[in-house]
């Protein structure tokens, strides 16, 4: 019943990842998305089942006893905001959930809602504004949310907000909101669907990442894995330095990953040291089924795999993540050589994976 | 005991790489422990003792890892550039000399400080392993670097890097030798733990602690002392013995634990310092949390210079933390 | 009114820190004995009640936890008889300065918060707040004295005594969170002689102000089905934006976002509704602050509330809250303890349809 593929990106899995790039599920209201992962899994798994924060918790066992019980993670939710407060005549005060930066907030367009109501972040018109004020970022304190002074009515405090952006793509670029990590839970399905026969493999679609990697611990404690991989959206940060070119030295030295260059495997993030036999493992999958991979710059940054890794006694573990650029703002960019490429690289690595990697000490 | 240290101290083991340390302590404790094994993150765990309903579980940590330095780009002119690993002093790297894990010896220094207000970051440090044209050094962004120094002998008193925390790691071994040496009977069960990863966020010792289900759990670690030049004021002083933990940033040491600790140290008249840590963590704020709790407190050595490559520690402290531990361990341990 | 005024005043004049809450534990340990079927300390020390259901086994539990654990001062120095102090839980400098203390030496002590002259202090805080480790307490007694009888790692208490504001407000130390302790206590008095399903378990939780370490620990012993986290939340008053606060004196607050399960933020509305108590919704976008952060993720998961008190001045010595409040609290929570049956856990199911 395993299906063959070649795990190429086809027309199915891109309107799935439409799908789910298009739905609002913000950290906490992980609702929609939620239902696209179930209608999506239940074809063709073991047992599923949903837990009491919301986390999908999904196995698909191999042919035979005793195998490698293999986590992987992929979170449901997205950055966003909250409204909190109610000022009247369709404005509202709102915070944001999750890592936003300020600065990407005025002036855009906004679902509000399990309805999605739209409304606008508003922004001074640059008339009205002086050049002393242009120069200085301007305040969440300043920002409101406007559904329109007729419409008052149809939010709540507490109802979530997403940005309003609509899938689209253009050749092999891809241009959505919450490729974080929306891909990450394509690529998760995808892999359930053609599911080694090596392995259990114990899929968490999470909730909450965003706000503290909350579902992956629970999860993690749940599944009781051998071994986790987390399988995110890592930025891509790759634009020139702004003297590149006239300056012998100057170059952009904290790019994290570059798009285009295949999927980023990390040696160590802020929250997680990979561990090293899982690097050489995946490295070598690379190698020997020719699939570029670049390694993301150790640096900031977590995955669920920094909650995972630590729950009970401790598990090995890995990220292997899809780059994209300008995660948490409106519009993100990825490559689809880039999306497949990651897809492959961890199939590969997970028929390939010896059943006593870990008697190696590590 | 001065041999040990330094020989632990020179031994590369950057936090999540510690495979080699481990393999040098292993060595050293195999033929003391009752029990040995590596678990899962690779915290290595030595059992000694008695087990059975009347004995307590106790769990002794000490961290094997060090700070370290990680590859994160090779730059256009071949100059390796990197992050920390662990909370490394920025200011003590600039003209510091390293090792690369795989032996490659290199300097850091940095660009030229633009703009005089900011501090120095590691986004403007660089590694240079002195090939003539750069871009030929063989190092990949991922691999690791510790800094590389030999210890300093100045009697009582000794200098090296990595001494946190490798001498709490130094304190568990020689109180294993000692225990089996001079033939102690352990009333109780005690596990000798040696963390991995304290220093990027005490992430080996409650996945340790989760295996082993202890009933008492402390930590041995190094922390400031206040006796130096202006310094952050702080009521340890370098040779005035090992150090109680009352509190840190993550512990609040259960008072019945710094009790006992305080009780038995009178008892036996080994000099003892009380700690108050404003900032600063040890594996015993992580232990304290696992399952239905473990009653936790840490002994602390005072140590200068913390996270710089010249630490330095009084061997006195050091003796009289044996002295006590053994003490602890041999004592009916009494917590009211 | 009064029994809960008074319980509330006793509670805030009991000491006990973050870390050193033996004093408080003790006291409630009085006042619940007789509420209670079961009374057991956790190994942390936290306060763990059982109020045991009617239901048949094997039968589901509520937790209710409210921290018992209150901010202060511990020594760090002794110099010439003044003492250098640090912070346990979070405290704003500012307000410190002339407040009467206790010290808990090897005697309890008597003393002041003070704030050296200007030209005892660095140069570079003309014109700026005085941090926290400039500041001494005084106990005015001999250096000689002092040093015999405190050191390093001792504690130190407020000594504001609780006073009554105007009809139905008390302000003092410590009722973050003493106040929801009370609400929790009014609660279980208000069950005595009520027969309800479901176990309670009434848990006052340690080091909420510092570690969580009671929330974590006192959860994975229990495991309970539910959990709900009393404690205190921002109320309007002078110097806060009003868009960050909620009202006060006006009925207790139910906590929504990501740290609340929504099926029981929906349970206690609607059971609010329903008895007329007033309330109102705090939005909560990442992290509530509070022991549900803790309880809601240990071992697989537990379904959590936050319901709070509006208080003002919160972590200053004279917080201030509405004594009405804590009785609608403690009602609220009764009632709705009452009304958990077999079937409610049914209603935590996140949607399994697609």
């Amino acid at each position: 019943m395993r299906e063959n593929g070649t795990l190429k990106i086809d027309e199915g899995q891109e309107r799935l990842l439409e799908r789910l790039c298009n739905a609002s599920a913000v950290s906490g209201d992980e609702t929609e998305v939620r239902a696209i992962v179930l209608e999506s899994v239940k074809p063709f798994v073991d047992e599923v089942a949903v837990d009491v924060m919301g986390n999908v918790l999904v196995k698909r066992f191999g042919d035979g006893k005793n195998l490698m019980k293999v986590m992987l993670a992929a979170h449901m939710d997205e950055v966003g905001m909250m409204v909190t407060h109610d000022e009247g005549k369709g404005k509202f005060r709102f915070d944001v959930v999750g890592g936003i930066p300020s600065h990407i907030l005025p002036a855009k367009s906004v679902w509000v809602g399990r309805n999605k109501i739209p409304g606008i972040i508003g922004a001074a018109p640059i008339h009205l504004t002086t050049k002393v004020e242009r120069r200085k970022p301007i305040s969440m304190e300043d920002l409101r949310l406007d559904v329109g002074p007729d419409n008052g009515k149809e939010v709540k405090i507490g109802d979530r907000v997403v940005f309003s952006t609509e899938f689209t793509t253009q050749e092999n670029a891809i241009f959505a909101k919450a490729l974080d990590d929306r891909i990450g839970v394509t690529i998760l399905i995808q892999l359930l669907k053609n599911a080694p026969v090596n392995i259990d493999l114990l899929a968490a679609f999470t909730v909450q990442e965003e706000v503290g990697l909350r579902g992956a611990i629970t999860a993690a404690f749940e599944l009781d894995p051998d071994i986790a991989i987390a399988i995110d959206c890592t930025p891509a940060n790759d634009q020139p330095a702004w003297d590149e070119g006239d300056d012998r030295w100057s170059e952009n030295t904290q790019y994290n990953t570059r798009l285009g260059k295949g999927p980023a495997v990390y040696v160590a993030d802020r929250g997680t040291i990979s561990d090293p036999r899982l690097v050489r493992h995946f490295v070598n999958a690379s190698q020997e089924n020719d699939i570029p991979f670049q390694f993301r710059q150790p640096g900031g940054g977590r995955t669920d795999a920094a909650a995972i890794h630590k729950q009970r006694s401790g598990t090995p573990s890995i990220s292997i993540s899809v780059p994209a650029r300008y995660v948490h703002t409106p519009l993100s960019v990825c490559d689809r050589l880039d999306w497949e490429n990651t897809q492959k690289l961890i199939n590969f690595g997970l028929v390939s994976i010896p059943g006593d990697i870990l008697a190696v000490e590590i | 005991m001065k041999n040990l240290i330094c020989s632990l101290c020179e031994v590369p083991g950057p936090s999540g790489f510690e495979t080699r340390i481990r393999k040098l302590i292993k060595s050293e404790v195999e033929s003391y422990a009752d029990e040995i094994r590596t678990d899962n993150l690779g915290n290595l765990i030595v059992r000694k003792g008695k087990t059975g309903p009347e004995s307590k579980r106790i769990m002794i940590a000490a961290h094997m890892d060090e700070i370290g330095f990680m590859v994160t780009h090779i730059d256009k002119g071949g100059y390796v550039r990197f992050m920390p690993i662990g909370g490394v002093n920025a200011s003590a790297c600039i003209g510091s000399r390293v090792r690369m894990l795989d032996g490659l010896p290199g300097l850091i220094h940095a660009e030229r400080k633009l703009n005089g207000d900011k501090p120095l970051t590691f986004e403007n440090m660089f590694i240079d392993l002195g090939y003539e044209d750069q871009r030929d050094n063989p190092v990949q962004v991922g691999d690791v670097a510790v800094y590389d120094y030999h210890p300093i002998d100045l009697g009582d008193r000794l200098v090296s890097k990595a001494l946190d925390d490798r001498i709490g790691v130094a304190v568990l071994v020689e109180t294993l030798r000692m225990i089996k040496e001079d033939d102690i009977n352990l009333s109780n069960d005690i596990y000798f733990v040696f963390t991995v990863q304290e220093e990027v966020g005490l992430r080996g010792a409650a996945p340790a602690a989760f295996g082993i289900k202890p009933d008492l759990g402390i930590a041995v670690d190094v922390t400031r002392t206040g006796d130096t030049p202006k310094a952050l004021r702080m009521s340890v002083d370098l040779g005035k013995g090992p150090a109680v933990k009352v509190r840190d940033q993550r512990l609040i040491a259960d008072p019945r634990v710094v009790s006992w600790m305080v009780s038995v140290a009178e008892k036996s008249e080994i000099p003892y310092q009380l700690e108050v840590l404003e900032s600063g963590s040890t594996d015993a704020g992580v232990i304290q949390l696992v399952q239905t709790g473990v009653p936790a407190g840490c002994l602390s050595i005072p140590c200068r210079y913390l996270h710089t490559p010249s630490e330095m520690v009084d061997l006195r402290d050091v003796k009289n933390a044996v002295r006590l531990m053994i003490e602890l361990l041999t004592q009916p341990v009494s917590l009211v | 009114m009064n029994d809960t005024l008074s319980l509330m005043k006793t509670l805030v004049s009991t000491s006990g820190l973050s870390g050193y809450e033996d004093p408080i534990r003790e006291k409630i340990r009085s006042v619940w004995e007789p509420l209670t079927d079961e009374i057991h300390v956790s190994r942390m020390g936290s306060l763990h009640g059982l109020k045991r259901g009617a239901g048949a086994p094997p039968r589901n539990s509520i937790l209710l936890a409210a921290h018992m654990d209150a901010i202060g001062l511990m020594v760090t120095g002794v110099i010439d008889g003044y003492l250098r102090v640090a912070e346990i839980g979070g405290i704003d400098a500012r307000v410190l300065s002339g407040h009467a203390v206790t010290v808990h030496g090897r005697r309890e002590l008597k003393g002041v918060i003070v704030s050296p002259n200007r030209n005892l202090l660095p140069d570079n805080l003309d014109g700026k707040a005085v941090p926290l480790e400039y500041l001494l307490v005084d106990v005015g007694m001999a250096p000689e004295f002092v040093n015999e009888n405190v050191r390093v790692g001792d504690l130190i208490s407020f000594a504001q005594p609780p006073v009554t504001i105007g009809k139905e407000f008390l302000a003092g130390h410590s009722l973050d969170n003493r106040a929801s302790v009370a609400a929790l206590t009014g609660s279980l008095s208000l069950l005595k002689g009520r027969q309800c399903e479901w176990d309670v378990w009434a848990v006052a939780t340690v080091q909420e102000e510092e570690t969580f370490a009671g929330a974590y620990t006192s959860t994975f012993e229990l495991r309970p089905s539910i959990a709900i986290a009393i404690d205190v939340t921002h109320a309007a008053g002078p110097g806060v934006p009003e868009h960050k606060t909620t009202s006060f004196g006006e009925g207790p607050v139910l906590g929504w976002g990501p740290n609340i399960h929504p099926a029981l933020y929906r349970a206690i509305l609607d059971l609010a509704e329903e008895l007329e108590i007033p309330h109102e919704k705090e939005p909560l976008p990442r992290h509530s602050g509070t022991d549900a952060y803790a309880i809601q993720v240990t071992g697989a998961g537990i379904a959590t509330m936050v319901v709070s008190i509006p208080l003002r001045y919160m972590h200053t010595p004279v917080e201030m809250v509405s004594i009405k409040d804590v009785e609608r609290c403690s009602r609220l929570l009764a009632e709705f303890i009452c009304s958990l049956d077999g079937g409610f856990m049914e209603r935590l199911a996140w949607e399994t349809e697609s």
